[in-house]
């Protein structure tokens, strides 16, 4: 995070949280610490708890064991409209029967803010979502993208220490997502408060957090930065919801410095390195692999597997190739060579170095819940 | 003419066709309205003019007979207490009936049907059962040791036994509005720092209020014309205007000044009508959102 600016942002520090629903868990045993100033994507797939999480947070959903600080003070049986946090909803809640101006001031209002002030600081905030010429219109007058910035404004114009967005660009169409990512990050930059921002779009978390903590089933799979998640993920799912993987399973045999695998009918030997299961999963990621055609010579430290393209994606800045290896798992490659292109049918060999791999214990929940 | 005109020709041929079905659908029910109201009324604005002879001389005498202009006034002010007394009653009942559960809101909305299946008059009826001096209310209160109160023909009578039979009418289309408005937004409203009074009185308030429009005008329009419950439940002091049409038409034979009446009284209701555009202009723009 910038050092330079001004720490506005609360510290988050949920503990052992959970919230039962019966006898269903939605959250189960949540433990999270959220710095100052940070953007924290709560990312996982539909179910996981993070809208649970975040009206936890906000206030909207009590407890029911565990404990929930803001900036410092327990916050567990706090009201909602006494926690002073702006939420953001993805289905936009701009006051229909309000101007976008109105709308805006309705939280000053609350706040008791003076006329004068109260103008100023509307249209600052209206100015930083660029919705500065739309004051006078209503909510209905205006496209999504447009009311979703109105809503940004509103829930920033009282300088809460605290935002959280719950899935805020889900309603609106790839460009206009990305444009509007963009623009979340730079407020975020300009205000130093912290956000807590939910998706199911691992790019978007990607490109918008300082650290992504992966939600399923209720728990947390793994907290850490994009780059922590993609290259050291801790468990399959993570491995699996994370960028595209390979996912190779096979019989595991174990010697001194190196594990066996028999995958698809062939050897792949990894440095054992990794942590040690009994059923372990071996993981790789696209770039990690080389697609040759078959009977090329090999260094000696590769492994290989056999098998033929089934899926040819062209991409503009190179392609994604799907490869059907023999015990029918799917290999994923991707290359930004064009001299040699390959085609659906062709037999081809993917040629990996075993330090590469990633051997994680085997999840049977990590396939059924892929976005 | 070539093809594509033939074709052209026959399409507006079937397009102006079109047009004329919804007409044809809507020809029974207009022939009721026409024959059923709109000659009656014609005759009525006629002889009211007319009746005995041509001129304005039922008006005249209308606004020239003090007890006239008392019980108009009165009308107008007991319709108001009812619609009054409706909003109060209807509003939370509309509100649990937009926010229960599938059954519950069965039970509520069935207990707003009932009394449509029951007539006025039987219900007018009950109505003096329970509002009599020895009626149920006050066997209650004596029994408890309070004093009696007067309840049949007094002006509160008839506004309870009125308020009883319109509410559904400002039931129903409060309740349609009431389940059209996003929960979501008074949730936002806290999060935006509302205490739950405020959240409602900016936020779910304001929103509800074109389905108190709607139903206020119903019950008041209702409430002017209002004839068996007010002649049944009331007394001398709280004679409505349809028990001076009634008397001037059927006992006095007085036509022209019954219809004098009526007309008078529909010119207020258009008045109110016409004062309430705007607040249900307000309603569609909501709607449109
Ligand atoms: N009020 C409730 N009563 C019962 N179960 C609930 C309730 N609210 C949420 N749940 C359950 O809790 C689980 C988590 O829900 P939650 O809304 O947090 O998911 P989510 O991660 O936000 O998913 P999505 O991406 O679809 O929004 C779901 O299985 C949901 O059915
Ligand atoms: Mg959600």
């Amino acid at each position: 995070m910038n050092g330079l600016r001004e720490q506005r942002g609360a510290a988050i520090e949920l503990s052992r949280v959970s919230k039962a629903y019966g006898s269903f868990k939605a959250l189960d045993d949540i433990s999270l610490q959220i710095q100052p100033g940070e953007f924290m994507t709560l990312l996982g797939p539909s179910g996981s708890g993070k809208t649970t999480t975040l009206n936890v947070v906000a206030g909207f959903t009590e407890v029911s064991s565990g404990t929930l600080q803001i900036g410092g003070s327990n916050v567990v049986g706090v009201p909602a409209h006494k926690r002073n946090i702006g939420v953001v909803f993805q289905h936009y809640a701009l006051f229909p029967h309000m101007t976008v101006g109105r709308n805006v001031a309705y939280p000053l209002r609350l706040r008791g803010v003076g006329k004068a002030e109260l103008e100023t600081r509307v249209r600052r905030a209206l100015d930083m979502v660029k919705m500065a010429d739309f004051a006078y219109r209503y909510p209905s007058e205006l496209s999504g993208g447009q009311q979703q910035r109105v809503a940004l404004a509103r829930s920033i114009v009282f300088d809460p220490p605290l935002l959280l967005m719950d899935e805020p660009l889900g309603a609106l169409d790839k460009k206009l997502r990305e444009w509007l990512q963009l623009e979340i990050k730079r407020i975020h930059r300009e205000l130093g408060t912290t956000f807590v921002y939910v998706t199911h779009d691992q790019e978007e978390a990607l490109v918008l957090s300082d650290r992504i903590a992966v939600f399923n089933r209720g728990r947390i799979e793994q907290i850490g930065t994009g780059h922590d998640l993609y290259d050291a993920p801790e468990t399959l799912f993570v491995g699996r919801f994370i960028g595209d993987s390979t996912v190779l399973r096979g019989a595991a045999r174990s010697d001194g410095s190196s594990t066996a695998l028999d995958v698809a009918g062939e050897t792949v030997t990894v440095p054992r390195r990794h942590r040690d299961t009994d059923r372990p999963v071996m993981l790789l990621r696209p770039e990690k692999l080389v697609m040759r055609k078959p009977g090329v010579d090999r260094s000696d430290n590769e492994n290989r597997l056999s098998g033929t393209v089934s899926e040819a994606i062209y991409l503009g800045s190179g392609s994604k190739y799907e490869v059907l290896l023999r015990d029918g798992s799917t290999g994923i490659v991707r290359s930004s060579l064009t001299d040699q292109s390959f085609a659906i049918g062709d037999a081809v060999e993917l040629c990996f170095r075993g330090a590469d791999a990633k051997l994680l214990a085997d999840d049977s929940t990590a396939d059924t819940t892929l976005t | 003419m070539s093809a594509g005109a033939a074709r052209a020709e026959e399409d507006t041929g079937s397009a102006s066709r079109r047009s004329l079905r919804p007409l044809a659908l809507a020809l029974p029910a207009l022939v009721l309205l026409v024959a059923v109201i709109g000659i009656p009324l014609a005759t009525i604005v006629l002889r009211s003019f007319n009746d005995p002879e041509w001129g304005f001389q039922n008006y005249v005498w209308f606004f020239g007979t003090p007890v006239n202009l008392v019980v108009l006034q009165r009308t107008f002010t007991m319709a108001a207490w009812v619609t009054v007394v409706c909003v109060i009653c209807a509003y939370p009942y509309a509100y649990a009936m937009s926010v229960a559960g599938p059954k519950i809101r069965l039970l509520l909305t069935l207990c707003v049907l009932i009394p449509f299946w029951v007539s006025g008059v039987v219900r007018t009826l009950a109505w003096m059962i329970l509002l009599q001096d020895s009626g149920i209310i006050n066997m209650v209160l004596r029994a408890g040791g309070f004093e009696g109160i007067r309840l049949i023909r007094t002006q509160t009578g008839v506004i309870i036994g009125m308020a009883q039979i319109l509410l559904p009418f400002m039931i129903l289309p409060l309740y349609s509005v009431m389940k059209g408005i996003d929960l979501r937004l008074v949730q936002a409203a806290r999060s935006l720092g509302a205490a739950p009074p405020r959240a409602f009185f900016s936020v779910y308030l304001p929103l509800s209020l074109p389905g108190v429009y709607a139903g206020a005008i119903i019950v008041f329009i209702l409430a002017l014309g209002f004839y068996i419950t007010p002649a049944l439940l009331g007394g001398p002091r709280s004679t409505m205007l349809s028990t001076l049409v009634q008397n001037q038409v059927l006992s006095l034979l007085q036509w022209g000044r019954g219809g004098a009446m009526g007309v008078v009284l529909l010119v207020a209701t258009f008045l109110l009508l016409a004062l309430a555009g705007p607040l249900m202009r307000q309603r569609y723009k909501l709607a449109a959102r």
